[in-house]
């Protein structure tokens, strides 16, 4: 994993609650057995105005142009600002794959649902939450002022906007594991021998577990 | 000390926790599909790592397979591919027991782990499929997990993982006639919404849960993830012991005893605090169904579609409105004049046995309504199917319209030929409303597999029973 470099850009914006992995990701292209080439179909069904199936090109397909993120004004913009419950139902990881590769690395909301945040943070996409008051001034200037931009400091935990500088919590074995980049398999096999360990008594305690 | 299940489960399968509360879980048991599986083997062999315990293992092809024609294998190019993954990845890595396309016992994991005895009570459970949560009806903590984790679990047989908040969802009194735990499900997350269990794990109480049926609490637990909450669980009783009982991978001989008084540990002590309670009442329910795109979006099936400007909050307002766009629905139309197109009844929340006997005694002898073009009934796994074929379910299925396929996750998800197409209504009795989950453009109205046989038969929503005779 990439070590979570600070994020500085405009806020896309997604004013919705309850966002879920099968709109972000649809179902279709969960064939793959690629860890990548979502980004192109991030909200396929949302995004394009007709049907879309893995592999295709989807440089000339129609883009919707109702649908929020099309807005030129949000086009590389690094930081998703939504609402509650983003990312709710499947446990989908080709979800925050492709938010990834569409060019998210931090996504602000309300809430996140659990298995979504916990997949997004073991690919080093930076999900935080802040209060709804927050969120709300949030979306007001950005809606306000185009280009409204956040600088998003992980080391301090802070999200800087011109409407100050805004404390975010997240827990420090986390951001750690994301400012140092470090995957968890590798770190979980330092306790090897207590894996073991617990594993041999496991067995005499409970051997029917195990056949 | 006094604890819940839930601190039960978690601190006996804790091995290791760092300074900042991270815990190392021990994992007993993995489901492993075809779908969210591939990427987790690769990383694994480009670690140059292999299984730790195969013997952990439960694998079976179940999301992409098609649900009929199965002598012609499995036409979409992309979905065989994905089960070929699958096929070498558990001959590369061994298991307890796989299940390939076509073999006997083939079905969704979630269906065929319970039947076989292979989800015990004191068991961590995961699976790379949010339904996971379906094997808390044996008081074993189970939960889904992205791809990342699966390899993390299949590199070290453990989670790394923050203990979640502890909800109990306490349910008392008889359901009324006709309502199920289907009903129920919904009813509990029309309550606290879809968010409303986030970063807890819940525990279902009570005397309305005890006296349902393991497949009663599969159902109820399955859809707890619905919920939002990490995990659902139901104490250990007679009936969770009765239902293990000589199944194929169930303890046996003196291990049987030994598991049963363990078992019969796994209950919330008596004056143990859980962080949040909700308490619900079983007899004033009635039939439910949802409405919109989010499965919080439930009434009552005798109810209205109801007005966004109900609505106090602005973005939830604009969010009924949006699903009732979606939805094709007015407010304030009486859900029974929704006609419907299609019917399915299956997946991982009501396809086994028990759902399809409640079919079978609601459609013996009469027809599905001449508007509906396609019900499909699918069962859970091979066993299942078995088992409605020796008692002659399938015939009566038959003969009343419906198909009857082969068991699969099928049009849940729609990701094999199963599918709705756009502007097609549903009635369904999957777990998902969300816009395009059965098909892009279709229209998901979730419901008990009793209503959707009564939709079946008369074409549209109904709440009664007795409007088919």
């Amino acid at each position: 994993m990439t070590p979570f470099a600070s994020i500085q850009g405009p806020l896309a914006l997604l004013d919705r609650n309850n966002v879920d992995t099968d709109a972000i990701l649809p179902k279709q292209f969960m064939k793959s057995i690629n860890r990548s080439g979502f980004g192109p179909h991030a909200f396929d069904e949302w995004r394009y105005l007709d049907a879309g199936e893995l592999g295709m090109d989807c440089s000339k397909r129609p883009l919707n142009p109702d649908f929020e993120l099309n807005q030129p004004r949000f086009q590389q913009a690094p930081v998703l600002l939504t609402r509650a419950n983003f990312g709710c139902g499947s446990s989908r990881e080709h979800a925050p794959w492709a938010l990834l590769e569409y060019g998210f690395k931090a996504i602000i909301a309300e809430s996140f649902a659990d298995i979504f945040r916990a997949n997004c943070l073991k690919n080093g996409l930076l999900v935080l939450t802040l209060d709804k008051p927050v969120i709300d001034q949030l979306f007001s200037a950005a809606k306000a002022q185009p280009g409204f931009a956040v600088d998003v400091d992980l080391q301090a935990c802070t999200v800087r906007s011109s409407l100050g500088m805004l404390d975010f919590v997240l827990e420090s074995s986390t951001r750690e594991k994301l400012l140092n980049g470090w995957g968890d398999i590798e770190l979980t096999l330092k306790h090897a021998a207590k894996i073991r360990a617990y594993e041999t008594s496991r067995r005499q305690e409970k051997p029917w577990m195990f056949s | 000390m006094a604890a819940t299940l839930y601190e039960k489960l978690w601190h006996s399968h804790v091995l290791h926790q760092d300074a900042a509360g991270e815990s190392l879980l021990y994992i007993d048991r993995h489901l492993v599909n075809e779908v969210t599986s591939p990427q987790a083997f690769e990383g694994l062999r480009a670690a140059g790592r292999s299984a730790w315990d195969p013997a952990s293992i439960i694998a079976t092809a179940d999301h992409s397979t098609p649900t009929e024609h199965w002598e012609r294998g499995i036409e979409d190019s992309l979905a065989r591919r994905q089960v070929e993954a699958l096929d070498s990845n558990i001959r590369q890595s061994g298991a307890l027991a796989y299940f390939p396309f076509r073999s006997a016992d083939q079905g969704i994991v979630h269906v065929v782990g319970p039947e076989l005895g292979a989800t015990q009570p004191g068991m961590t459970i995961v699976c790379g499929d949010s339904h996971t949560s379906t094997h808390g009806a044996f008081a074993a903590l189970a939960f889904g997990i992205g791809t990342s984790d699966v390899e993390h679990v299949l590199a070290t047989q453990t989670l790394a993982m923050f203990k979640s908040r502890s909800m109990a969802i306490r349910v008392e009194g008889q359901l009324p006639k006709g309502v199920y735990a289907k009903d129920l499900a919904l009813a509990i997350i029309a309550k606290i919404g879809t968010a409303g269990a986030t970063g807890h794990v819940i525990e279902f109480l009570g005397s309305t849960v005890r006296q349902l049926s393991m497949e009663a609490r599969m159902t109820l637990c399955n859809m707890a993830i619905e919920a939002g909450a990490r995990a659902g669980l139901v104490a250990v009783d007679q009936v969770t012991i009765d239902y293990l009982k000589g199944r194929r991978f169930s303890p046996q001989g003196p291990q049987w005893e030994a598991a049963v008084a363990y078992w019969k540990t796994l209950h919330t002590d008596e004056s143990a605090a859980f962080d949040r309670t909700v308490a619900m009442d079983a007899r004033s329910l009635r039939p439910m169904v949802t409405w919109g795109t989010s499965p919080e979006m439930v009434v009552n099936l005798g109810g209205r579609v109801p007005d966004p400007l109900s609505e106090a909050d602005p973005i939830r307002r604009e969010g009924m409105a949006r699903a009732l766009r979606y939805m094709d629905l007015n407010p304030g139309t009486p859900m029974s004049e929704v006609n419907i197109d299609k019917v399915f009844i299956g997946s991982c929340t009501n396809a086994r046995i028990e759902d399809l006997r409640v079919v079978a005694h609601i459609v013996r002898g009469r027809k599905i309504a001449s508007n509906v073009t396609q019900a499909l009934i699918v069962p859970g796994s091979g066993s299942v199917k078995r088992q409605a074929e020796a008692e002659g379910l399938d015939g009566v299925f038959l003969d009343a319209g419906f198909e009857w396929r082969e068991p699969g996750c099928s049009m849940c998800l729609g990701m094999n030929a199963d599918r709705l197409e756009a502007g097609e209504r549903c009635a369904s009795t999957s777990n998902r409303n969300f816009e395009g989950r059965q098909g892009m453009g279709g229209r998901s109205h979730l419901l008990s597999p009793a209503m959707a046989a009564v939709a079946a038969l008369t074409g549209r929503l109904t709440d009664r029973l007795e409007s088919v005779t």
